[in-house]
């Protein structure tokens, strides 16, 4: 069975600046701060090339980033929860 | 009201009124050399007023209120009126400033650039930065930061610096009798006595400064220095900051352009002149 599809905001809505390894990001239609560690920035970049669920979300990132071992999956959906949680990605 | 002052505190214009003609005089005393407000106008606005008409006479109680009021402050005593009308100017301060992001952190600044000391209450910041600028460092202010949103500048505001308890003999070895306020025993802070900024932060109170470093201090530990992460320093500033959230991306522009922009360290330290010591050895790497 297929998973959810998620959807994130454009880039223009969520402004992200790099500090010492973690990323803080500005979500402007909350007016909301978040801390966030990688992979949370990569995988809000791969979903503004359009809706995905989390096999083409994996598939985006493995293009452009290595990722290894068969955790990465689990990895991606545990994320993705994480920044429903948060606000940062909703479902399509 | 009855009694009315005004006050221009570096960028902030204030008007106080009040039902009682002591804390006043209390607050025209200490604020004697301030300038007035140069057009008149005023940013905030702070009231002292009695609890209920009655209370004015009978065991007189002071409420705090104005353009922004907390519903549930706890109303003070008179004798403590000084100390109402400084937390009456704070909460306007902290509710109501639009213009600059706040941080609850003391400034002083030396050849043009300027030192961020933020932490806890009893951290030590307005202690040190009251001795600071008696040697040689100018007070931009002990309470409060304001950032510039838009130059990335610090603007002072130098009120008169709130000591309390063990800070406030520390200072009176320092410093002209006549720039103190009266003695407040027993305060919901303890002891508390207020001191005048001296006649160059006064005079400079329209001067900004460049940041340069941002500190956290740490009173009452063996010394030591560690390098904090940007990643932190952001967390501890949000926190440490009264309007961050209602200033919304400017906000996050302006504090992720400040800590980008500048390294920050955590010192402990068992006695004040260590502190300077460490700070001092600060200023000359930077110069370096």
């Amino acid at each position: 069975m297929a998973g959810p599809v998620y959807i994130a905001d454009c880039e223009s809505a969520v402004q992200s600046v790099a500090l010492d390894g973690l990323s803080v990001l500005f979500h402007a239609p909350s007016g909301m701060t978040h801390i966030v560690a990688a992979p949370a920035p990569e995988i809000l970049e791969a979903l503004r090339i359009g809706p995905a669920g989390a096999g083409e979300l994996l598939a985006r990132l493995r293009a452009w980033y290595d990722f290894e071992g068969d955790e990465a999956a689990d990895a991606i959906d545990a994320r993705l929860a994480e920044l429903e949680a948060a606000g940062l990605v909703r479902r399509a | 009201m009855r009694h009315r002052l005004s006050i221009q505190i570096g960028p902030v214009a204030f008007r106080i009124g009040s039902a009682w003609k002591a804390p006043l005089d209390a607050l025209a005393g200490l604020y004697a050399d301030y300038p007035k407000p140069a057009d008149g106008l005023t940013d905030f606005t702070v009231r002292l007023e009695p609890e209920k008409p009655w209370r004015r006479f009978i065991r007189p109680s002071v409420a705090i209120r104005g353009d922004y009021c907390l519903p549930d402050a706890t109303p003070m005593s008179l004798a403590h009126g000084l100390l109402a009308a400084e937390m009456g100017m704070n909460l306007q301060m902290a509710l109501g400033q639009k213009n600059y992001l706040l941080l609850h952190a003391a400034t002083v600044e030396k050849d043009g650039r300027a030192l961020i000391m933020t932490g806890e209450s009893g951290a030590g910041k307005s202690t040190l930065a009251a001795l600071l600028g008696e040697r040689g460092w100018r007070l931009m202010g002990d309470e409060f930061a304001l950032l510039d949103l838009d130059s990335g500048l610090l603007m002072p505001f130098p009120r008169a610096v709130s000591l309390k308890n063990g800070a406030i003999r520390v200072m009176e070895a320092e410093v002209d009798p006549a720039r103190f306020g009266p003695r407040l025993e027993a305060t919901p802070k303890g002891e508390i006595r207020h001191m005048r900024p001296n006649a160059d932060a006064l005079a400079r109170m329209g001067e900004g400064a460049r940041p340069a470093l941002i500190l956290f201090p740490r009173f009452g530990e063996d010394a030591a220095i560690r390098a904090v992460g940007a990643a932190e320093v952001f967390m501890r500033l949000t926190q440490a900051s009264t309007n961050y959230v209602a200033l919304g991306r400017r906000g996050f522009d302006a504090l992720t352009g400040l800590i980008a922009a500048n390294p920050a360290l955590a010192i402990d330290y068992p006695d004040t002149d260590t502190a300077l010591g460490q700070i001092g050895g600060f200023w000359r790497e930077l110069a370096a």
